[in-house]
């Protein structure tokens, strides 16, 4: 294996300028290098080298012909819910083995025009429902500083992959965490930008209202570049945005000061690990020393964002899974009839956290409890809402843990449901408010295991939060270390 | 005891947009199955609605209509069953917060004119179409997704005769704002109907069965006939009554239970996340209205006011758009001839259209021509009776009237002179004829008037004629 795939975007990009690496190679030291560690980690569920070397072998002409761009040539990841033309999207469930899906994905449409290459199908808790990828139908990913340990999730394997260098980067997608949470766990950077940011099309939805797709990486300036290229307005998608895309990178420039970060003494207060609060403070801390400002703020509605979250999104959840009934396509269990066979299928294929939502999900918008539990979770989004607001009055960013806990072992949390939800409270709060988030390595706990300061922005706000994560990670310099359990 | 009933309609139209509501998928249900479909009208995982903004537009021009009220601010829902033939297992329709409300249809049923409340329209999206074959099952999603509004009554009506009346009002108006097909036996209109009946004078509403699929205006009518018959005689027996939904058979004539109350879906209605809330300017609605063409009844007035013709006249007339269209250009054609060219409508045009069955768009004879046909009668260069055989010619091969009669040799003749001699001869061939007409036998009048014609080969002015006969038998 050559040394390529444990680079990031940075470094390839000026190696593919120079004409010291092709595209051809960097596909081909991914690829290697997944043989050599997939087998420990399970981050990818499918891989096809062939046609993503002829698509490397395009981005090469491209730019033998002048062309340049950002991911020009660069391998992606892709969480498996994410829709690529011709390639299989089965969401980690049984239900949808099988399905090949017919087209792409508004941002792999906008990775494909920057020329960076779709490769591999990576890990997730079933339809993004998880926060350990355990609930995958296809088996754990396990986490690349421990294999005993979870890598977080939903996005697990777009963190596991990215952490164990077995890709450049990767797409996940945050409902609730789902991109920060394991990028934390698995010592990477995780970027969940505004809702409305990047098209949601083709991405198959778990929570609507809540979805993005985000971006896991190496580094700061790497997910920056990312979000340069999958942002942007989609006419297929209602509620993406339309507002211009800044050059991000730009905004990166390696400075904190005048920052106010916005401190929420609610954040730390929430069953956080002490070891989890304590690198997260001095990560704050070293921030200030860097020239930001700190300011306190308050967040009085933290403590119904998970009780929020777990009626909205199992409510939208309800009805966005109905169309997985084996009629059309994926898994199919038959019967004498139609009906018998949409409820055999749903009843065979889909896994248990699955059903559990869908089940919470129809109750919430029964008749008779709709107004006492989703009518009243959209008026306490609200509060959340106008939480945020008023913070953002008094400060840029706002810095917190991504979660209670550092990555614990598997089957720690399996049987219980509650705790697993509620390691989502400092991660829901961005997504009902539909601002912007970032995780950043912070050091790691005495066990080894890596722990993620959050950055939250309000909407719109990615210039800012990728400004300070970039200042401090050039500083502190937690995202060179690398895990050293898979070193030849 | 008097029984009423009362009956309200739920009215499903398929709009003629080009596209479907939510992707760019054309609306084509006829073609082959499943050949207008794509990742969005499938269900596909990922898959988002757009909201093609044509399906708005008409369904606010149907609510502009029906004076309706025009919600500048309305959303879609999700109504969440599972069947087979629904991609999303969801239907995106609108719950509380519908684009028209209010509104009413004006009906005459036996001479008598009604108001019909309109209680709300909404926008929603039709399903797939299921085909039960032996062994096996189909689904057709060409129809997934074709635009569908839902026009909902007030509980206004009080008898079949009123619900057809309504539905024939209704489609007229659909028709002439050009916002559906509007053909029956595609599907473009359905209807359920909700009916009870209870005691005349007790202001209170019996137990409603919701009646479905009916698939004509005809059958609506039966089904009614038959429902209200059947809960007449339980309220009169005193067999007690359920809510719920029965199932027309048209075949048997006759309605059967398909759930009660109790099995009543629970659809979960919530805001779709998918889509924005629907946002609209008094000036959007303004010009959207302005595109409107005349309706009937302002337009019927027209034409006992600006055409002079009878109330009878006007409102057959209006009662069929291409008809009112193809008589308008006749009358153009005509030099404004209205009344006869009413009459020429009315009657010829009518009648063949009735025999085809066809739409006046199909006919050879064109509105111009009918019109050319009118003023060579106006002329005199064309009796009636000749002038029909013309028209029987321009049926059966269309054409130029002025060349046919030219063709034909049927010009009139009005010359005196010419038609005298026919007169003549006529008279010294019918000496005994003669003989009764003056002995005070007027029949015998009619006998020479039709020699003089058959002699002049149909084409002596008739009028002449008669004037001639009597001076020269005086």
């Amino acid at each position: 294996m050559s040394e390529l795939a444990l680079k990031g975007i940075q470094e390839l990009r000026g190696l593919l300028e120079s004409g010291a690496c092709s595209s051809r190679e960097i596909i081909e030291s991914v690829y290697a290098r997944i043989q050599e560690v997939d087998p420990k980690i399970n981050a990818y569920l499918k891989v096809d080298v062939e046609s993503a070397l002829l698509e490397a072998d395009a981005a090469d002409s491209r730019r033998s012909v002048g062309e340049k761009g950002p991911l020009l040539g660069i391998p992606v990841a892709i969480k498996d819910l994410l829709n690529v033309k011709g390639q299989s999207c089965s969401c980690a469930s049984k239900i949808l083995e099988g399905y090949i899906s017919p087209y792409d994905a508004g941002c792999v449409a906008k990775l494909r025009e920057a020329g960076a290459i779709p490769f591999g199908r990576v890990n997730m808790d079933e339809f993004a429902m998880g926060a350990s990828t355990e609930r995958s139908a296809y088996g754990i990913t396990r986490n690349p500083w421990n294999l005993d340990h979870v890598p977080g999730g939903s996005s697990g394997g777009s963190a596991a992959a990215v952490a164990a260098d077995e890709a450049i980067v990767s797409l996940g997608s945050d409902t609730g965490g789902s991109v920060r949470q394991p990028a934390s766990f698995c010592g990477c950077v995780g970027l969940k930008p505004s809702y409305g940011r990047v098209s949601r099309f083709g991405l198959t939805a778990f929570a609507s209202s809540l979805d993005q797709v985000g971006v896991l990486s190496k580094s700061v300036a790497d997910a920056a570049d990312t979000l340069g290229v999958v942002a942007g307005h989609d006419s297929r998608d209602t509620t993406s945005d339309r507002a211009a895309v800044p050059d991000y990178g730009k905004s990166l420039d390696g400075s904190m000061k005048g920052t106010k970060i916005g401190i929420a003494e609610e954040f730390f207060g929430v069953g956080v690990n002490p070891e989890v609060a304590e690198r997260v403070r001095d990560a704050i801390d070293f921030c200030v020393s860097l020239g930001a400002e700190l300011v306190s703020v308050s967040f009085p509605h933290l403590k119904y964002a998970v009780s929020v979250y777990y009626i909205l999104a199992p409510a939208e959840a309800s009805a966005n899974l109905s169309r997985f009934d084996g009629i059309r396509y994926g898994n199919r269990v038959e019967a004498e009839d139609p009906v018998t066979l949409m409820c055999k299928t749903r009843e065979a294929h889909f896994g248990d956290e699955v059903k559990r939502r869908i089940l919470l999900g129809t109750y919430v918008l029964s008749s008779g409890y709709y107004d006492a539990y989703y009518v009243k979770a959209l008026k306490a989004r609200a509060l959340i809402k106008q939480d945020f607001d008023k913070v953002f009055e008094k400060c840029d960013v706002l810095m917190s843990p991504v979660a209670p806990t550092t990555a614990y072992r598997i089957g720690a949390e399996l049987d219980d449901p509650l705790a697993l939800y509620l390691g989502d409270i400092c991660t829901i709060p961005s997504n009902l408010a539909g601002g912007c988030g970032l995780s950043v390595p912070c050091g790691f706990s005495d066990a080894g295991l890596p722990i993620g300061l959050q950055i939250l922005g309000p909407a719109f706000a990615e210039e800012r939060i990728l400004r300070a994560g970039f200042a401090y990670e050039q500083s502190a310099g937690f995202q060179s270390q690398r895990t050293s359990l898979f070193n030849v | 005891m008097t029984l009423l009933p009362t009956i309200g309609l739920e009215t499903h139209v398929q709009l003629n947009t080009r596209s479907k509501i939510w992707c760019g998928c054309a609306v084509e249900t006829a073609a082959n199955p499943n050949t207008h479909v794509c990742p969005v009208c499938m269900g596909y995982p990922g898959a988002l609605p757009v909201l093609n903004k044509e399906a708005v537009k008409k369904t606010v021009q149907t609510g502009l209509m029906l004076g309706c009220t025009i919600a500048l601010k309305s959303k879609h829902d999700r109504k969440s069953y599972f069947y087979p033939d629904m991609p999303k297992n969801y239907q995106i329709t609108q719950y509380d917060q519908p684009l028209c409300l209010g509104g009413s249809l004006e009906i005459e049923v036996s001479g008598r004119q009604k108001t019909v409340h309109i209680n709300r329209i909404h926008l929603e999206e039709d399903v797939g179409k299921s085909t039960h074959l032996r062994g096996a099952s189909g689904i057709d999603y060409n129809r997934a997704g074709t635009p569908l509004m839902e026009i909902v009554t007030e509980p206004d009506l009080h008898s079949e005769e009123e619900a057809f009346a309504y539905l024939t009002a209704l489609k007229r108006i659909l028709e002439y704002g050009n916002v559906s097909h509007c053909n029956l036996e595609e599907g473009n209109i359905r209807c359920d109907v909700n009916v009870s009946v209870a005691e005349a004078d007790s202001h209170m509403l019996g137990v409603k069965a919701e009646i479905k699929n009916m698939n004509t205006f005809r059958g609506v009518h039966r089904a009614l006939v038959y429902e209200i018959k059947r809960q007449t005689r339980a309220v009169e027996t005193g067999i007690p009554l359920v809510q719920e939904t029965r199932r027309w058979d048209d075949d048997q004539g006759m309605t059967s239970s398909m759930r009660t109350k109790e099995d009543a879906h629970d659809y979960r209605y919530f805001p779709d996340p998918d889509l924005a809330e629907i946002a609209l300017s008094a000036e959007q609605v303004e010009v959207w209205g302005a595109e409107l063409p005349e309706l009937p009844e302002r337009r019927r007035q027209r034409f006992i006011r600006d055409l002079e013709l009878p109330d009878y006249d006007a409102a057959v007339l209006v009662a069929d758009l291409h008809v009112a269209n193809y008589f308008e250009q006749v009358v153009a054609a005509a030099a404004g001839s209205a009344k006869a060219s009413s009459n020429w409508v009315m009657t010829e045009v009518m009648r063949e259209l009735s025999e085809s069955g066809g739409s006046p768009a199909d006919l050879k004879v064109t509105p111009k021509a009918l019109g050319t046909l009118i003023l060579l009668v106006e002329k005199k260069v064309l009796n009636h009776a000749k002038a029909k055989e013309v028209f029987s010619l321009l049926v059966k091969s269309g054409g130029d009237p002025e060349q046919i009669v030219k063709n034909e040799g049927w010009a009139q003749v009005s010359d005196s002179s010419a038609i005298e001699g026919f007169v003549k001869s006529v008279i010294d061939e019918n000496p005994s004829v003669v003989e009764d007409y003056r002995n005070g036998k007027h029949a015998a009048l009619q006998f020479l008037m039709g020699q003089v014609m058959r002699v002049s080969k149909g084409k002596a002015n008739p009028k002449i004629v008669l004037e001639l006969l009597k001076e020269m038998l005086a």
